[in-house]
């Protein structure tokens, strides 16, 4: 075991790496840069001893510290992650070394609080996987907000005020809702613990509030349809780094909190609403998929293509009722789950290379217009492959991590529902069909312009950033085993869990029965 | 009768104030206009001395001297110690205002430890003579600071319609206190919460005279409808003078509320409750509704103020130790929030230029970032966003309002704060987002900078590490 505070150093030290860089504004933007890609990789390389020392065979909370906060709400200090968010924080240390990488250039304003907002933005994103404290998860997804807010505001494009003010309201209004409901729980259980939250029976109509609080939240990270507004237009206005955090970290924070409050916490409101959820992923995937395949903006369109994946990992995620009430048992049931976590960390991979490719043409020709490309493979041949590459990850080929968790997904609801798994396996289609038309527009063709025709290809530092990407993507897709074996025990442990009724004794046998009206 | 002398004991940091600034009156009036700043000096001296007089009362016992008018009790200690602080804070940054606006006068800061005393009176306050006593000497005085600035037709319309207002409501609350006497026929808080826990109350007449008291502590609040002269006041007074008034005579309104309703009218709690539900929610409602189409920074931060008055209430009307904490929590923290806020509008005022526009604050970021920083901080903190001492603030009285199971009541504060994070986070995006209109460097003191970091960092401070405050509040109600 590791006898230091690992977890807390995670959080910890790329925060106190941020405010140095604001103290060193003055020492110049080279300077800056330099100490803001050490501080992330060793962030990175602190994290991988997570994996290193990880025990697979427990669902127990691992890495725990737990020190008194604020004694008057009974709040800790209380770190302490499982194989559901170990993955996660590890994505988030990764990105975060490429988000650096990806600013050296093009950042020439302000260069020390763009870098300063990014390593303080991880520290908090890993302490919101890593909080078992309630008020502390808060105080980190909450926090986030802020240098979020910033960097859209600061170095993005020409609507970012616009774009900016919706991002946080929106966010903002989702999260408020939670806090009523995690105070709620407080007065009921006597501690913000969010491991005695899950121990905490309830009755259906308070589940069923709280579920929904739960879901104003995380539906609004996620995005899921219809309040996923917010961010085509954070996407589009957020510079490259900005849109990379959002798409590879920030969504997926929507997902784990269905993991770690919705479903443990609520188990019978959300399997009596595990059809709202199932309906708004399946619109997501079909509805969404069709409004990419329209965007003139190549932002735009992968952006509006995350929300429809994200739409696979809520499907997945809330499959399991169908599946346990198909089967009878919990047997199986973890396979969309599984493919619903996949997908999560896969789709961080993907969607950040594409915002990736996309800044690189960028910062070249400063237009996201798909309209105004066309034949970049004559002039950049190996960013045409990563591009062409990524694009098929993307729409689920074969081979790549794309595939696996779409697959696992669709498996599990032919099992739960055909029509569920229909509907599904059209984004197969419709994935195919945005990816690869805006490939073709893109990458393919006549030269379009001159400006297209004095492209440069890729420099060494972009080349590092995708072939990174582009291995982690492969790796995933060939042999996602050790993903799946790190969080296979929690899984079915949150299985079993979500299994067992929380409601008052006597209330369970007439829930049962009418277990679809809440 | 005769008083002995160690009934004196408690009111020493009352007399000392008093002393005090009674002999800066005098040696203001001595001094030629180089020593001026003399009296700057020996007010915060006075102050801190106090502060630390009445921070070593805080374990002392509740005793009531001076024939029942006159308590002392670690919430009066507490609350006390912390008006004097935040007034130390208001003077720095009043002096930077007033030398950078040329008019540097001694007379601000007597007023000012005149207005303190008078918190102080209504703080420990045990007799509703005593109560009124308080208000009335802080009333006055803030009336003259207002009106500091005679050349200003502005400050002067101010002055006239606080003047009016606040006589007003007084009247309101004289006569609310009349019918209480007439009902119990004491003026002593604790004879009468004993008058009314008999049973056999004439309860008509009980409920106008709260109906009257209620109206005047709303009053003091300015919390709605009874807010109209907030905007005007803080808009048109000196700044120096908006962020006193924004400050410590908040957490005086807020003793007198808990002397008034909570420990003589304690029984009538179902009736006041009812009254300040109604008060919160439209505070809440139009505080923040209206901030939005401000303009004007001191303006905007008026209506901010009548919405964190709704919150504050709501952890009154809860009606439980837990609530009174969470009340005086926030309205310390609120305290602390709104000198910085106003002294953040000095601190980018130039000489002979006074800053109220929230355009004034574009583009900070490129002039100062790390006063931006502060002020980002601040503006945070007021939106009730972690990691800042406003979130724990709003936590716990939402907390406290959950516990009585007025769960709506929570998803409403929570609603409208929503609506307010909007202007909050318009003036970050001013200062952030925007270019600055000028280029011109800040010229500010070095006091006026460690008083603007110190308070900024302490708002952050106090949001990582909320306990010491808060189980302070919770131990003095105990």
């Amino acid at each position: 075991m590791i006898d230091y505070s690992i977890l807390s150093w995670l959080i910890w030290l790329p925060i106190a790496g941020g405010v140095a860089l604001l103290a060193m504004d003055a020492m110049g933007n080279k300077a800056c840069r330099q100490v803001a890609l050490l501080v992330s990789i060793a962030t990175f390389l602190l994290s991988t001893q997570l994996y290193s020392y990880f025990d697979m065979a427990t669902a127990v909370m691992q890495f725990q510290e737990n020190i008194p906060w604020i004694d008057a709400f009974s709040a800790n200090y209380h770190l302490g992650i499982d194989g559901i968010s170990m993955p996660l924080i590890i994505l988030t240390t990764f990105t975060t070394v490429l988000v650096v990488l990806a600013g050296w250039q093009v950042i020439q304003n302000k260069t020390a609080q763009y870098m300063a907002s990014f390593l303080i933005m991880e520290g908090l994103m890993v302490g919101v996987f890593a909080s078992l404290d309630a008020v502390l998860f808060y105080v980190f997804w909450e926090a986030m907000l802020v240098p979020m807010f910033l960097i859209i505001g600061i170095w993005g494009g020409p609507n970012r005020v616009y774009a900016t003010i919706k991002f946080f309201l929106y966010t903002f209004l989702g999260s408020v809702f939670m806090l009523v409901a995690l105070i709620y729980m407080y007065m009921k259980s006597g501690s913000f613990s969010i491991l005695d939250f899950h121990m905490l029976p309830m009755s259906m109509t308070e589940q069923v509030l709280i579920f929904i609080a739960f879901l104003m939240a995380f539906a609004v990270k996620v995005p899921m349809w219809p309040v996923h507004t917010w961010l085509p237009d954070a996407h589009v206005e957020a510079p490259t780094g900005g849109s990379v955090i959002l798409a590879a970290i920030m969504l997926k924070i929507g997902g784990y909190g269905f993991l770690r409050f919705s479903l443990p916490i609520t188990p019978d409101a959300s399997h009596s609403l595990m059809w709202l959820i199932v309906f708004m992923s399946l619109v997501a995937v079909v509805y969404i998929g069709f409004v990419a395949l329209v965007q003139q903006d190549m932002k735009k369109l992968i952006a509006y293509s995350s929300i429809a994946h994200m739409g696979f990992v809520t499907l997945g995620i809330f499959l399991v009722f169908a599946l346990v009430d198909n089967n009878g048992t919990q047997q199986g049931a973890s396979l969309g789950m599984e493919g619903g976590i996949i997908q999560m960390v896969s789709h961080g991979f993907i969607s950040g290379a594409l915002f990736l490719c996309v800044g690189v043409l960028y910062d070249r020709m400063h237009s996201r217009q798909i309209g105004d490309y066309g034949g970049v493979v004559n002039t950049m041949p190996v960013f045409a492959a990563f591009m062409v590459f990524f694009a098929m990850a993307n729409a689920g080929l074969p081979g790549t991590s794309g595939f696996v968790g779409e697959f696992m997904v669709i498996l599990a609801s032919f099992k739960a529902n055909f029509w569920f798994a229909f509907l599904a396996a059209t984004t197969l289609i419709l994935g195919a069909a945005y990816s690869l038309w805006m490939v073709k527009r893109v990458v393919f063709g006549e030269i379009a312009n001159d400006n297209v025709r004095a492209l440069e290809d890729v420099n060494a530092r972009e080349f590092v950033i995708l072939a990174t990407l582009a291995i982690a993507v492969l790796v995933f897709g060939l042999w996602p085993q050790p993903l799946i074996e790190v969080m296979h025990a929690s899984v079915d442990n949150l299985l079993v869990h979500v299994s067992v009724s929380k409601l008052p004794a006597p209330e369970t046998g007439v829930a049962l029965l009418n277990a679809v009206q809440p | 009768m005769t008083i002995p002398l160690s009934d004196f004991m408690p009111l020493a940091p009352e007399i000392f104030v008093l002393s005090m600034a009674c002999i800066i009156l005098v040696v203001e009036a001595f001094v030629g206009t180089k020593l001026r700043h003399i009296s700057y000096v020996l007010s915060q001296l006075t102050l801190l001395v106090a502060a630390l007089v009445t921070w070593n009362m805080l374990d002392v016992e509740r005793v009531i001297v001076l024939g029942g008018t006159f308590i002392h009790d670690p919430m009066a200690a507490l609350l006390k110690t912390s008006i004097f602080l935040i007034t130390i804070g208001a003077f720095v940054y009043a002096r930077s205002f007033h030398s950078s606006s040329g008019a540097l006068r001694g007379e601000y800061y007597v007023l000012g430890l005149f207005a303190v005393l008078g918190t102080m009176v209504m703080v420990s306050a045990h007799s509703l003579l005593t109560i009124y006593l308080g208000l009335e000497l802080l009333s006055l005085s803030l009336y003259a600071m207002v009106a500091f600035d005679r050349d200003s037709p502005v400050a002067s319309e101010a002055a006239m319609k606080y003047f009016v207002l606040g006589a007003l409501a007084s009247g309101m609350l004289l006569y609310g206190m009349s019918m209480l006497y007439g009902a119990t026929g004491s003026l002593d808080l604790g004879e009468i919460s004993q008058a009314l826990s008999e049973p056999g109350q004439n309860s008509m007449i009980l409920i106008f005279g709260l109906c009257f008291i209620v109206v005047g502590l709303a009053f003091k609040f300015g919390a709605v409808p009874f807010h109209m002269w907030v905007p005007d006041v803080y808009d048109g007074a000196p700044t120096a003078v908006t962020l006193f008034i924004g400050s410590a005579p908040k957490i005086a309104a807020f003793a007198m509320a808990m002397r008034l309703l909570v420990e003589s009218l304690g029984s009538l709690s179902v009736d006041w409750q009812g009254m300040l539900i109604i008060l919160s929610v439209l505070s809440l409602a139009l505080g923040n509704v209206i901030a939005i189409a401000q303009t004007n920074i001191k303006r905007m931060l008026a209506y901010s103020t009548i919405s964190h008055v709704g919150f504050l209430l709501l952890g009154l009307l809860a009606g439980t130790t837990e609530g009174y904490s969470a009340s005086m929590f926030y309205a310390i923290t609120y305290a602390l929030m709104a000198i910085g806020g106003f002294g953040m509008i000095i601190l980018i005022s130039r000489a002979g230029y006074e800053a109220n526009l929230l355009d004034d604050f574009k583009g900070l970021n490129d002039r100062s970032p790390w006063f931006a920083f502060m002020m980002l901080i601040l503006m945070f903190s007021m939106a009730g966003v972690p990691p800042t001492v406003g979130f724990y603030a709003k936590l716990s009285v939402l907390q406290a309002i959950i516990h009585v199971d007025m769960v709506w009541l929570a998803l409403v504060a929570v609603f409208f704060s929503i609506i307010g994070a909007f202007y909050y986070i318009r003036l970050v995006k001013l200062m952030y987002f925007d270019k600055p209109e000028t280029e011109e460097p800040l010229a500010v003191s070095a006091d006026m900078q460690m008083a603007i970091s110190f308070n900024g960092l302490l708002v952050l401070g106090l949001g990582l590490f909320p306990g010491g405050l808060l189980a302070l509040c919770a131990s003095v109600l105990a």
